[in-house]
């Protein structure tokens, strides 16, 4: 077979359908990550008309261009749309297009989830951008802090949007956590161990770890402030035992580890290109992943640095202003390291160079900055001012914005396979640097002045004046730059010649490809023995479309690619992917009625919907597997392994971890909350506990022995090979129990009484889901194994049940306990 | 008679009536000094960072061994990665907790108690030496005095922020947070509420009007000064 018919074999297998019915059945990651992508910088475009908006608003004084209420609508939608719909989507979509490709496979994980993932990102992006042209977009601001933002003092709709959506948003943001995360650890070149991926892949790990860490508490909160405006569950209402501090926990809880979750993609981004530009490798890699986790597990400790003016007690602050200054040493490493590795090199001014020194130039003063309002006296003064403004403007556009305009300029030729010949991208350049530094280094001083943010307009003779028409100018010329960027990339996309693979001549496997690439990535897949694998063997992009690597053959006629072990990168398992489906966007589309049901009070559609979302569930895990026992395959180079499905630990086993790790944290900070309201709030303890009597307690523990117990039988039952019935009816009965002693908890407590009461709603309304979802799970795993799908060989399913009884039992036991302790002990 | 003369002068047209580095009182003194410390030092670190990133354009390849990267290594991420950036955080950090401590606040006899509640959008204000005693709008205090206002919130949260005096602390529903002001001289300083709360945010402010001894006793004898 010659490497042109081996390209159309693996084209036909692996392509997207044509037209226009392609966009809503592709799981292909190229598809999905670009229109990731898309997506995102049509959204980036929106936030920065908001922006632009909110710079002619402030060029004068007192004008009345817009109004509070307009005004307020537009600085918390350019925040949101920023955080929430430009910059994480953007993430997402680079990792989703590179991943495979840097570490040497041919798809995500779980292609179908990508898929999901991003139409629940166009649909809740869709539902705040409906608000924001319907004139009732939210207005709380981006932190969405109550009581402003409880149904007392934002009696409207917007809210609502801004809970709903966002949320419906973040379903993607796990997904593609999920999913990269599994990609990195399994899902790579054979031969690629740990210590010789490419450092982006770390980045990209550490980054997916923390947004399942990250997320959850953003998700409660918003969960809980929903539950509150809807209900009148008193989470936060300081009368009813709530307290509108424990949001700010929850939020920043979120919120910091999120500007990381922002900055490590791009640090990701330097640590690939700066080296290829400087014609050299990284200095210290091994310092450089240590400074990423260190970031990463650093991160969640200094959210209370948002809140210094809060009245944290004395010893606190001491405390998170030392964290939040100690998280200055692993980034310094980092610039130190990159620095270095341009002196070790010698350094080419390419446009993409240009871009990584505006990172430095800028994101050193915001990170300069970054120190200074870590240190609590100062940030008094300079809290809620323009000086904060300019500093997480310095932060986020130097330290993600532009090592994307970077990524932009090294990557373009791998999306379009085209060279630029059009050199706008250099005016676009200095017109954006130049007008970025004009509009926020100037605020500082506003700040320092007084000028507080998100107000509307400003009385004259403050100072302010000549630094806001200065920065309002400043800012129309970055806003003319990122237009040219876009005219850049549409005329070269659209007009340029044909560029030479691999124009960078860099060596990680992203360029051991033609470009624009193929939908199989690679023909075969490299065996790996170093970082760069196409400086090793310059022949290898050659050699690789020969079919010399793994899987050159794809005679199977599926879509198939290497499952890796996780350290060494050993070849373990063969795996197969799904192939096109709209599943993934209908089910998106019926997530999204839970969100519209809650949106539009129409209550009846929400556990409908949720039913759907079931149903199609149940449909998707349906199609994986198969009744036939396949044995080891044959997958080249003489190497035989078994099937992905035919392992103990197939890829939703490790997914159903990762899931249950975000799951987890959102459960603990549930406890966390339910502990700070406890121990914080004012107007505790409530009037009255639920007493447990002795029959909830026994129905608690029976349920949970009996689930943890029947689902080991029915394993050792199907590993003998004998029927797994006995164990599947006692995990029933189990499940149902368990699920029982919730429902005896919520029945005795009033919902709206007390925060007491609507935490145990909460917690009781968690562990009855989970009660039920392992039911379903169980009642799915006895039909699979009735139609042959689980065997003795096949035993993953029942492995992925273990995991999620185990995790269903020990939150039973948590979370029912917590709730009962109080009644128990009086 | 002296505060209705001035009264114009300070609050229409002065361009440093919320402004953190003209401190009028220790508190903002403390740190405006604190943050000019800080600029300096951070301009040194910008400066520095840029020569090494300039000067690597001016140098030729450098060479390539395992003894030369360990050496850069050592140099790069350990020298100044490790060793340059920790001594000067923890010098920054140790500064910061002096200036932190010399802003908290500890009872004494001398010290002032008065009470701030914030409100969608007024604030209202209370005085321990003067119980039952409230003002709108205006927070009378004595000049040279410490001060120690416990702040509240009646609806949504609010920040009490007086620029010139102290930094901000926040007015939270059901929490009473305490913030330490002083002014050196009598007088009237400027206050505004600094977090964000609602469509009448940005006329939500308060004055703060400092009184020499005879103004505050006159004050708390209920008569108007």
């Amino acid at each position: 077979m010659n490497a042109l018919r081996r390209h159309r074999l693996l084209t036909r297998i692996w392509s997207s359908e044509p037209g226009w019915k392609g966009w809503f059945t592709t799981v292909n990651h190229s598809d999905l990550g670009r229109m990731f992508l898309f997506v995102a910088v049509l959204f980036f475009m929106i936030g920065g008309i908001l922006a632009m908006l909110i710079r002619a608003q402030l060029a004068t004084p007192r004008s009345a261009f817009l109004g509070p209420d307009v005004y307020n609508q537009v600085f918390t939608m350019h925040g949101t749309i920023m955080m929430f719909l430009f910059a994480i989507p953007l993430f997402e979509g680079i990792a989703v297009y590179l991943l495979p490709k840097l570490l040497g496979t041919r798809d995500l994980a779980f292609p179908r989830l990508t898929a999901y993932g991003f139409w629940c990102y166009v649909l809740g992006g869709s539902l705040l951008l409906f608000s924001l042209v319907a004139g009732i977009a939210p207005d709380s601001g981006w932190f969405m802090y109550p009581p402003l933002s409880s149904r007392a003092a934002s009696p409207g709709i917007n809210t609502d949007f801004w809970l709903l959506g966002i949320t419906f948003v973040e379903i993607s943001a796990i997904c593609a956590a999920v999913e990269i995360t599994v990609t990195v650890l399994r899902y790579r070149a054979p031969g690629m161990s740990l210590s010789r991926m490419p450092i982006f892949a770390w980045y990209a790990l550490v980054t997916a770890v923390m947004i399942l860490t990250g997320f959850p508490p953003l998700i409660l909160g918003s969960i809980l402030l929903e539950l509150e405006r809807a209900f009148d569950m008193p989470f936060f209402v300081t009368e009813r035992g709530g307290d509108s501090l424990l949001w700010q926990h929850l939020f920043w809880l979120f919120g910091h580890p999120e500007v990381y979750i922002i900055f490590l993609p791009a640090a990701g981004v330097i640590s690939t290109i700066l080296p290829v530009m400087a014609r050299t490798t990284l200095l210290g890699y091994g310092w450089v992943v240590a400074a990423a986790v260190a970031l990463g597990v650093l991160s969640f400790g200094l959210w209370v640095h948002h809140m210094f003016t809060t009245g944290i007690p004395h010893m606190g602050l001491a405390f998170f202003s030392a964290a939040s200054t100690l998280v200055a040493v692993p980034t310094a490493v980092q610039v130190f390291a990159w620095i270095g590795t341009l002196w070790k090199g010698s350094p080419r001014l390419t446009l993409p160079m240009l871009w990584i020194l505006a990172f430095f130039a800028t994101f050193v003063i915001g990170g300069l900055t970054g120190v200074m309002v870590a240190v609590v006296p100062f940030n008094w003064q300079a809290h809620d001012t323009h000086f904060i403004v300019a500093h997480l403007h310095y932060v986020l556009v130097g330290g993600f914005v532009f090592p994307m305009l970077a990524a932009l300029y090294y990557w373009m030729p791998h999306v379009t396979g085209r060279k630029r010949f059009f050199k706008l991208g250099e005016t676009a350049f200095w017109l954006i640097a130049i007008g970025f530094h004009v509009t926020f280094l100037a605020v500082h001083w506003a700040g320092l002045l007084g000028q507080r943010r998100r107000i509307h307009t400003y009385d004259p003779g403050q100072g302010w004046e000549w630094i806001n028409l200065i920065a309002s100018i400043g800012g129309f010329v970055t806003a003319i730059g990122f237009a040219l960027v876009v005219l850049d990339v549409v005329v070269n996309a659209a007009v340029a010649v044909r560029g030479s693979r691999n124009p960078w001549r860099a060596g990680t496997l992203d360029w051991a490809m033609p470009t624009p690439p193929a939908a199989y990535n690679f023909a075969s897949l490299p065996l790996v023995a170093s970082r760069e694998p196409v400086h090793d063997d310059p022949d290898l992009p050659a050699r690789l479309a020969r079919g010399e690597g793994y899987l050159g053959d794809p005679a199977r006629n599926r879509r198939e690619s290497l499952i890796v072990d996780i350290a060494t990168g050993e070849p373990a398992q063969l795996v197969v992917f799904p192939a096109n489906t709209a599943l993934p966007f209908v089910m998106a589309f019926v997530t999204g009625g839970i969100f519209l049901g809650m949106l539009l009070k129409a209550y009846w559609l929400v556990p409908l919907a949720a039913l759907g979302v079931a149903a199609l569930v149940a449909r998707w895990v349906w199609s994986l597997g198969s009744t036939r026992e396949e044995g080891p395959q044959a997958v080249g180079r003489g190497l035989a392994l078994p099937l992905a499905a035919e392992s103990p630990d197939p890829p939703g086993w490790w997914g159903s971890l990762f899931l249950l790790l975000a799951n987890g944290t959102l459960f603990g900070s549930l406890l966390f909350g339910y502990a700070f309201l406890w121990t914080v709030a004012p107007g505790w303890p409530p009037a009255a506990y639920p007493e447990p009597g002795l029959e909830d307690a026994l129905l608690l523990l029976g349920g949970v022995s009996l689930s943890v117990a029947g689902i080991r039988l029915a394993d050792g039952a199907l590993r003998r090979g004998s029927g797994a019935w006995i164990g599947l009816l006692l995990g029933l009965a189990g499940a149902g129990a368990t699920g029982l002693a919730a429902a005896t908890l919520l029945l005795g407590t009033s919902h709206d009484a007390h925060a007491y009461d609507a935490t145990v709603w909460v917690v009781g309304g968690y562990v009855l889901f989970h009660a039920a979802l392992t039911g379903g799970m169980t009642l799915f795993l006895g039909a699979r194994a009735a139609a042959g799908y689980v065997t003795g060989r096949r035993l993953g399913e029942a492995r992925i049940l273990r995991l999620w009884t185990d995790y269903t039992a020990a939150v039973a036991l948590l979370g029912l306990g917590a709730a009962w302790l109080p009644g128990l002990a009086m | 008679m002296w505060i209705a003369a001035t009264t114009p002068l300070s609050l229409a047209g002065c361009e440093e009536r919320l402004s953190a580095v003209h401190p009028a009182g220790p508190a903002a003194a403390d740190i405006a000094t604190l943050w000019w410390v800080m600029l300096a030092g951070a301009t040194a670190i910008f400066l520095f960072v840029m020569a090494l990133l300039v000067l690597a354009f001016r140098r030729g390849p450098a060479p390539v061994s395992a003894a030369a990267e360990t050496r850069r290594e050592r140099f790069w991420i350990m020298g100044l990665g490790l060793g340059f950036t920790f001594p000067v955080l923890a010098a920054l950090l140790a500064y910061g907790l002096v200036v932190g401590e010399r802003l908290h606040t500890r009872p004494g006899p001398e010290v002032v108690t008065v009470r701030a509640e914030g409100r969608q959008w007024a604030w209202s204000f209370a005085y321990a030496d003067a119980p039952g005693r409230m003002t709108e709008g205006i927070l009378h205090i004595p000049a040279g005095r410490q001060v120690d206002v416990a702040i509240t919130s009646a609806d949504v949260i609010h920040s009490f922020w007086v620029p010139r005096l102290a930094g901000k602390l926040d007015a939270i529903p059901g929490h009473v947070n305490v913030l330490r002001i002083e002014a050196w001289a009598p007088g009237d300083y400027a206050g505004v509420s600094a977090e964000y709360n609602g469509t009448a945010y940005l006329g939500h402010g308060f004055t703060v009007r400092a009184h020499d001894a005879a103004g505050w006793a006159t004050f708390l004898a209920g008569d108007a000064p």
